[in-house]
């Protein structure tokens, strides 16, 4: 095993050959296209998810992994060999499944020795002994799966998987079925064994906040295809497209027309205001464009308050709604032209709290905001029900 | 019942409750037990008395009740031919049931797809014609001048005046054909509960398909396997109307006997003493079965 590489730290010794690679992979059932020409690469070691909401493909593409599905098109690499056409017990790759699948007629020890001995693997014993330490259910050995909590049992889905130490390890939203508090607790859980284990992990989600919190590089999908991959920083900051922008946290997306351009900046008018975009953040440099900027970015100032250098300020908005949330304010603006934006203050102390109907400024870095292309839909990505908690 | 009227004692409140307390559970329980205690017990119990007759008597004459052991002795040991054959013909047709029905149940459970009900039901459909006329059915099919019978003379499996009615294998092919839904329905039963994660999860953990059946379908269907081989023996070794009307009388099963000597001898205290010995042999076996094979692994 080398060594353990992240996102943030590119090392250059790194063992490419061990990587993980789909080419222009496709996956039609019938008239359906599930996956559309994918073009991914995980590295050795690293924890990558793929993120998106239910139907966009992403079980679809870890089952191809898995071998359980046959891609219609393309190839899958695997430390260098093609496994297109191998058939899943001949793969080295291991998936926790969404139901766990535990075995119900074998014990704890015996779902976990189960590759090992399949594999022909004499002297599992002390594996298992230390698997299960691993996973922290050692005194529940001897036991039925059904005897375990919901939380167990997936830490003993998770251990079955490790054992066998895969090139990759699979993860189908291993964590959907627990409650949000154990959730948490299995996220960072999961995240400690990655990095104690150093196996290269693919984990499933439509859980923006999950995969933010665990992955080295998320691929955000949408109807069978990529949006954008990259670090959680990244896709977070410099959404490339306005599903990205809304499916990771909020997005503001205002409706502008780029008129020129100054230096490292591209101005942009809103309604008459002319606010700056750093051209580094811009998707789109010219014509009409979406403004895009993050909730938590904007500050509230009262209607005389005077603008400081490299600072853009969004005049003419009145407080709709303020929702008290402990660590920050939410408040919903409506803007001259009808829009609600939104805008997340901390509840530092150090600014005062706006009532409804007060007139504001908005005022936000020109380096926070992102340019994006107008062609795209502004709610695409938009989750209309309470599911992404 | 009265025992709620003795029971009232002059608190009123503590009456009212006693009168409650016969839970609606009982009552629903009445016309089933009524029905057993009507066809079960009291012939259970007059079969058993005839099984202990003197056997000097007979029908025209009556039987004495004499507590005459004696006669399950004399039975068995003049009957130990089709006792055997009973045992025999009903074991080979349920290890044949098992083998054919347990594909079957397996496809309609996990490949059947949208044909799925459409199959469940034919594996049903023969019980819309009579026992009887199926099996008579079974004498055309395996008649000495059938299709059949031709072919494997044709392959020299059967020689020139060789036949098939009237032996042994067309009791037990009768035999199978009639109790396979009685294997397949328990089995699918079973089959189809397994969650089909559970084999994806075992190739993925390196099983080959057989592997993976051996160690996880096959186990996980036990409980299916036992019922139906349970269905299948216990009717098919009582079973005479196939030895009956595909055999012959080498082939005369404990069932053939029994009926024989109830309707045509008129030996009543044999033909109950056969019938004790073959269900308590049976019971015997089944229950050593499913110790045998149930200990803790049935879910």
């Amino acid at each position: 095993m080398t060594t353990n590489t992240t996102a943030a730290d590119p090392e250059p010794q790194r063992d490419a050959s061990r990587d993980l690679r789909l080419e222009a992979v496709t996956k039609r059932f019938g008239s359906f296209t599930a996956v559309l020409d994918l073009n991914l690469r995980v590295r050795q070691g690293e924890f990558f998810a793929l993120l998106g909401p239910s139907g966009c493909g992403k079980s679809t593409t870890l089952r191809m992994i898995a071998g359980l599905e046959q891609p219609s098109s393309g190839r899958i690499v695997i430390g260098g060999d093609d496994v297109a056409g191998v058939k899943p017990y001949k793969r080295p790759v291991n998936t926790v499944f969404q139901s766990y699948a535990l075995f119900p007629h074998l014990t704890i020890a015996e779902n976990v020795a189960f590759g090992l001995r399949r594999r022909g693997i004499r002297d599992y014993a002390a594996r298992v002994d230390d698997m299960l330490a691993l996973v922290e259910l050692t005194s529940q050995a001897h036991k039925k799966p059904s005897q375990l909590s919901g939380g167990q049992q997936q830490r003993v889905a998770l251990a079955r998987a490790l054992i066998n130490t895969p090139d990759v390890l699979l993860l189908d939203e291993p964590l959907g079925a627990l409650d949000l508090k154990l959730r948490r607790q299995m996220q960072i859980e999961l995240k400690r064994i990655q990095t104690e284990v150093g196996l290269t992990f693919v984990h499933v989600t439509h859980d923006q906040e999950e995969a933010m919190t665990m992955a080295d590089t998320i691929a955000v999908m949408n109807k069978g295809v990529i949006e954008q991959t990259g670090t959680p920083e990244d896709l977070y900051e410099n959404p490339a497209t306005t599903f990205v922008a809304n499916f990771l946290g909020y997005s503001n997306l205002i409706a502008g027309s780029v008129t020129g351009s100054d230096g490292s900046q591209i101005v942009v008018d809103i309604a008459g205001t002319r606010i700056a975009a750093d051209r580094s953040r811009a998707k789109s440099t010219s014509g009409a464009v979406w403004v895009g900027v993050r909730p938590e970015k904007i500050h509230l100032t009262g209607a005389s308050e005077a603008a400081a250098e490299g600072v853009n300020t969004l005049a003419g908005g009145v407080v709709s709604d303020v929702s008290f949330v402990g660590v920050s304010t939410q408040y919903l603006l409506r803007m001259p032209w009808g829009q609600e934006l939104s805008v997340f203050e901390q509840n530092s102390g150090a600014r005062k709290r706006f009532a409804p109907g007060s007139s504001v400024n908005l005022r936000w870095k020109a380096s926070h905001t992102f340019l994006l292309d107008h062609d795209q839909d502004a709610l695409a990505g938009v989750e209309t029900e309470a599911d992404g908690q | 019942m009265t025992s709620a009227c003795h029971t009232v004692e002059p608190d009123a409140i503590s009456g009212a409750t006693h009168r409650r307390r016969i839970p609606i559970a009982y009552w629903l329980l009445l016309p089933g037990m009524a029905w057993l205690l009507l066809f079960f017990v009291v012939p259970f119990y007059s079969l058993i008395a005839t099984s202990l007759y003197d056997p000097q008597g007979g029908v025209d004459s009556g039987y004495e009740m004499t507590w005459h052991v004696a006669n399950y002795a004399h039975a068995i040991r003049d009957y130990a031919g089709p006792f055997a054959r009973s045992l025999l013909y009903g074991g080979v047709a349920t290890v044949l049931c098992l083998l054919l029905g347990y594909p079957l149940a397996y496809a309609i459970a996990f490949k059947a797809g949208k044909w799925r009900n459409l199959m469940l039901v034919m594996v049903i459909a023969p019980f819309f014609t009579s026992f009887l006329i199926r099996t008579l059915a079974w004498q055309l099919i395996l008649a000495d001048q059938g299709a059949i019978v031709g072919f494997l003379k044709w392959l020299h499996i059967l020689s020139a005046d060789g036949r098939l009615l009237a032996t042994p294998v067309a009791v037990v092919a009768g035999l199978t054909y009639n109790f396979l839904p009685f294997m397949v329905l328990p089995l699918y039963a079973a089959l189809e509960k397994i969650d089909p994660s559970l084999i994806e999860a075992a190739g993925d953990l390196y099983a080959s398909p057989v592997r993976g059946f051996l160690k996880i379908t096959l186990p996980l269907s036990k409980a299916g396997v036992v019922a139906g081989t349970l269905l299948t023996f216990i009717p098919a070794a009582g079973d005479y109307i196939n030895a009956q009307l595909l055999g012959n009388t080498q082939t005369r099963m404990l069932g053939n006997v029994i009926q024989d000597l109830f309707a045509n001898v008129g030996d009543y205290p044999a033909a109950g003493a056969l019938s004790m010995s073959l269900m308590f042999l049976i019971v015997g076996m089944v229950m050593y079965y499913i110790q045998k094979v149930s200990t803790d692994e049935l879910i």
